[in-house]
C-alpha cells in the first residue's frame, strides 16, 4: 500500500506519537499513564510508517532490532526490581534519589523498562506479521 | 529473607534477558544452563529455611497483607520451587542436544526460562490475582515453546492447546474476579476468613466451581483433558518432558492450594465432586494410553491417569490422603518428565515414536533399556520404586476410609499402567526392529550421548533414592499435609507480615 | 446500572458462545476476546460502582474531596486487559500461522496431530 498522503502525514505523525509517548511515560507516576501505554502509543507511530513507507523502511528507521530494544527493556525493567536489594529493602520497593533537583525513583526504571519491553515486543511481532504476509 | 523468596521468580527472568540477548546459539544455551543451576542452589536454600523456620512470608514493595501482594512459602511451595528447579535444570542441559541451532537462535532458551521463572511464581504468591498473573506468563511462554520448531503437527497441536487453555484462564479471572466482589479481598490466606464468614455460602461454592473448572481445564482432568494428548507429543522433546513434568502439576498445584485453604465450607459437595472426578480421569487415561501406539502419546495419556491419583488425594481431605496426594505429585513430576526424556534419546536412535515402526532398543542400547525400565515400573507402582509407596499411601488412606470401591480402582489403575509400560517395553525396547534396522548408538556423538544421558540417569537415581528411603521424603509430605490442613501457621505468617 | 452491566456481560457471553460453537478458528478467537470483555465488565462491576471521583491523588499525594472510586478493581482490569491483549495478539499470529500450514481455518479438518481415522 502505498499513498503519497499517508506517506507525508506519517512523517508528520511520527515525532507526534513518539514525543507523546514518552509524556504519557512520564507523566505516568502520579497521573493517568506510564510505560505500557507510552510503549503502545510509540509503536504505533512507528507501525503507522510501516504501514505508509514499508517494514524495511520503518526498521531502517529504528536503527535497532526491535527485538533487542524489548530485551534491553525485559533488563531495565529486572534492574528496577533490584534496585532496592542495595538498600536493604523488599523486592520492587522504590529507591529514590536525586538527579539535578530532580526526584528519580527506581519505579521510573522500571517503567522505562516495561517502556521499552512493549514498544520492541509490539513492533517484533507486527514487523513479523507484515514481512510474512 | 524477602529476596529468598523472590529471587527464585526473579532470577530465571534474568537468566531469560541474558541468554536472549545473546545473539550466539551455543552462549545462549550455556547461559540457561548456567541460570539453572544457581535456580538450583536458590531452590536448596528456600527449602532448607523453611524447613528450619516453617512457613515464610514477605510483601513485595513494603505494601502491607491483605492490600499488595505476598510471596509466601510453606513446605508444599517450596518442594515445588525445588522440584521446578531441578526439572528445569535436567531438562536445561537435554535441551542441549536436542535444540538445534535455528530454534535457539529463535531465543529457544530464554523463552524456556521465562516458562520456568513462571511457573516458580505461580508456585509461590500468597495473592490470587497474582496467581493469575503468573498463570498468563508460564502460559504465553509455554505457547512459544509449543510452536518453536514449527513442524505442522507443532501449530495443530498448538491450537488446540492455546484454545482450551485461553478459556480456562477467562474462567479463572472471571472467578478471582467474584470472588473480589464478594468478599473484598484477593489475598489467600486472607480469603480462608473472608470466604467462612461470607453470609450467603451458596455463592461461594458456585464461585468455587469455577475455580475447579478453571484449573481442572489447566491440570487435564476428566473431562477437560481432550487438549493434553492432542499437543503433548507434537513439540520438542525437551518441552513436552517439561511440560509433562510442571505444568499440568500447577493445575493440580493451583486446585491442592484453593481447596485445602479457601474453599472448604462446603465439602460434602465440592470434594465429593472432586473424588468423582478423580477416579473418571484415571481411568479414562489409562484406558486412552492403552489404546495407543506412539510412545508419547501412551505417556501423555498416563499423565492424565496419575493426575487424578493427585485429585483423589485431594478429594479425601484426610491427612493420609492428603500426604500422599503430595509424595505422588513429587514423585510423579521427576518420573514422568524423566520418561518424556527418554523416549526423546529413543526418538533419536530409531528416528520415530510410532511403536509398530521401532524396535531393538535393548540389544543396541541396555543402559537406556535399564533407564526405561526404573521410571516405568516406578509409574506403575513396583515396590522399592517411589511409586510404590506413592499408591500405597493413597490406597491405604481410602482403605482407611473405608472407601473400597476408591482402593479398588486406584489398584486396577495401577495394574492397567503396568500394561502400557509393557506395550512400550515389548514394541520399542524387546522385540527386533521391524526392518531388521538395527539402531546404532555409534551415530550420535560420545557428547549429545552424555548431554541426554546425565539428566535421565540423574532423574532415575533420584527415582531410586526416594524408593530405597523414603521417610525423610514421607515425612517432609506429612508436615507439608499438616500446613495444608491446618493453614493457622501460613494464615498468620501472611498476614503479621501486615503488622509489621 | 449493574443491571444494565449484567445484562451486557450476559448478552456478550452469549455472542461468544455462539461465536466460538461455529468451527471457525478466527470467529473461536473473537468469541474468545468477547468472553475476555464478558468477564471485565464482570469484575469491573463486581467491584461495585459508585459515582465516586476517579481514583487519582491530587498534588503532594492529597485525597480527592469527595468519595473516590474502589481503585483496585480498575488495576485488576487493566491487568486483565493488558494479558488478554497481549494474548490475544499471540492467538492471531497463531491463526495466521495455522492457515499458512493448512490453508484452511477449519477446526474440524485440523486433524493432523490426531490419530488416522479408519477408512
Amino acid at each position: 500500500m502505498k499513498s503519497l498522503i499517508l506517506l507525508t502525514g506519517a512523517r508528520f505523525l511520527v515525532p507526534l506519537f513518539l514525543v507523546f509517548s514518552l509524556y504519557v511515560l512520564l507523566r505516568g507516576h502520579n497521573a493517568p499513564g506510564g510505560g505500557f501505554i507510552g510503549g503502545l502509543i510509540a509503536a504505533c507511530g512507528f507501525t503507522l510508517y510501516a504501514f505508509a513507507a514499508g517494514v524495511e523502511a520503518a526498521r531502517k528507521a529504528l536503527r535497532i532490532d526491535p527485538r533487542t530494544i524489548g530485551i534491553l527493556g525485559l533488563i531495565c525493567a529486572l534492574i528496577g526490581a533490584f534496585a532496592s536489594a542495595f538498600t536493604g529493602q523488599e523486592p520492587f520497593a522504590g529507591v529514590w534519589g536525586e538527579v539535578w533537583g530532580y526526584a528519580v525513583s527506581s519505579v521510573l526504571v522500571f517503567d522505562i523498562g516495561v517502556y521499552l519491553a512493549v514498544f520492541g515486543g509490539m513492533l517484533t511481532l507486527i514487523f513479523a506479521l507484515e514481512e510474512t504476509a | 529473607m524477602s529476596w529468598l523468596l523472590a529471587l527464585p521468580i526473579l532470577f530465571p527472568f534474568c537468566t531469560a534477558a541474558l541468554s536472549l540477548l545473546t545473539r550466539n546459539s551455543r552462549w545462549s544455551a550455556r547461559i540457561s544452563v548456567a541460570g539453572s543451576v544457581i535456580s538450583l542452589i536458590l531452590a536448596c536454600l528456600l527449602v532448607g529455611t523453611v524447613m528450619r523456620e516453617g512457613v515464610i512470608a514477605t510483601q513485595m514493595s513494603t505494601w502491607a497483607a491483605p492490600f499488595g501482594i505476598t510471596l509466601v512459602a510453606d513446605y508444599l511451595g517450596a518442594a515445588m520451587v525445588l522440584i521446578t528447579a531441578i526439572i528445569g535444570l535436567a531438562t536445561a542441559i537435554w535441551a542441549l542436544a536436542e535444540i538445534d541451532d535455528d530454534t535457539a537462535r529463535m531465543g529457544w532458551h530464554g523463552v524456556y526460562q521465562t516458562l520456568l521463572g513462571g511457573v516458580t511464581g505461580a508456585f509461590l504468591t500468597g495473592d490470587i490475582f497474582n496467581l493469575y498473573v503468573w498463570f498468563e506468563v508460564l502460559l504465553i511462554s509455554s505457547f512459544g515453546l509449543l510452536i518453536m520448531g514449527g513442524r505442522k503437527e507443532a501449530i495443530d497441536g498448538a491450537v488446540k492447546y492455546v484454545t482450551l487453555n485461553l478459556i480456562s484462564t477467562v474462567l479463572f479471572l472471571c472467578a478471582a474476579g467474584l470472588l473480589y466482589g464478594a468478599t473484598g479481598t484477593l489475598n489467600m490466606a486472607d480469603l480462608r476468613q473472608a470466604v467462612a464468614d461470607h453470609p450467603d455460602q451458596g455463592l461461594m461454592t458456585a464461585i468455587a466451581m469455577m475455580f475447579m473448572i478453571g484449573f481442572g481445564l489447566k491440570a487435564g482432568v476428566f473431562p477437560l483433558f481432550f487438549w493434553l494428548p492432542a499437543s503433548y507429543h507434537t513439540p520438542h522433546y525437551a518441552v513436552s518432558a517439561v511440560f509433562a513434568g510442571l505444568l499440568t502439576k500447577v493445575g493440580v498445584y493451583a486446585l491442592i492450594r484453593v481447596f485445602t485453604l479457601i474453599f472448604v465450607g462446603d465439602q460434602g459437595f465440592t470434594h465429593q465432586i472432586l473424588l468423582w472426578v478423580a477416579l473418571a480421569t484415571m481411568l479414562t487415561g489409562v484406558l486412552g494410553a492403552a489404546a495407543q501406539s506412539d510412545f508419547r502419546k501412551i505417556l501423555s495419556f498416563h499423565i492424565i491417569s496419575q493426575i487424578g491419583y493427585m485429585i483423589l488425594g485431594l478429594a479425601l481431605m484426610t491427612p493420609l490422603a492428603v500426604m500422599g496426594a503430595i509424595f505422588y505429585l513429587i514423585h510423579h513430576i521427576i518420573v514422568k518428565s524423566n520418561l518424556f526424556l527418554i523416549a526423546g534419546v529413543s526418538r533419536r536412535l530409531t528416528g520415530s515414536s510410532d511403536l509398530y515402526a521401532i524396535g531393538g532398543l535393548y540389544r543396541a542400547a541396555p543402559l537406556l533399556s535399564v533407564l526405561f525400565m526404573i521410571p516405568a515400573f516406578s509409574l506403575a507402582g513396583f515396590p522399592p520404586l517411589s511409586g510404590f509407596w506413592a499408591k500405597y499411601v493413597l490406597v491405604q488412606a481410602s482403605l482407611e476410609l473405608e472407601a473400597a470401591l476408591v482402593a479398588g480402582i486406584a489398584l486396577l489403575v495401577g495394574l492397567l499402567t503396568i500394561y502400557s509400560m509393557t506395550k512400550i517395553w515389548a514394541e520399542a525396547f524387546w522385540k527386533g526392529h521391524p526392518q531388521g534396522i538395527e539402531p546404532a548408538l555409534a551415530t550420535i556423538s560420545p557428547r549429545i550421548r552424555w548431554l541426554m544421558l546425565s539428566p535421565v540417569i540423574a532423574l532415575a537415581v533420584m527415582t531410586v533414592i526416594i524408593g530405597l528411603y523414603p521417610a525423610p521424603f514421607l515425612d517432609y509430605a506429612t508436615t507439608a499435609a499438616q500446613q495444608l490442613l491446618e493453614p493457622t501457621d501460613y494464615v498468620q505468617t501472611v498476614l503479621r507480615e501486615a503488622v509489621k | 446500572m449493574e443491571t444494565v452491566l449484567a445484562l451486557l456481560s450476559g448478552f456478550l457471553v452469549a455472542a461468544a458462545v455462539w461465536l466460538m460453537l461455529s468451527g471457525n478458528l478466527l470467529r473461536f478467537l473473537f468469541g474468545l476476546l468477547l468472553l475476555s470483555n464478558a468477564v471485565n465488565i464482570a469484575i469491573f462491576s463486581a467491584g461495585r460502582l459508585t459515582p465516586g471521583t476517579p481514583p487519582f491523588l491530587g498534588d503532594k499525594g492529597a485525597l480527592p474531596d469527595a468519595v473516590m472510586a474502589n481503585s483496585l478493581p480498575q488495576a485488576l482490569l487493566l491487568t486483565a486487559i493488558v494479558i488478554g491483549f497481549g494474548l490475544f495478539a499471540f492467538s492471531l499470529a497463531l491463526t495466521i500461522r495455522a492457515y499458512r500450514s493448512f490453508h484452511h481455518l477449519d477446526v474440524d479438518q485440523m486433524r493432523l496431530a490426531e490419530p488416522k481415522e479408519d477408512a
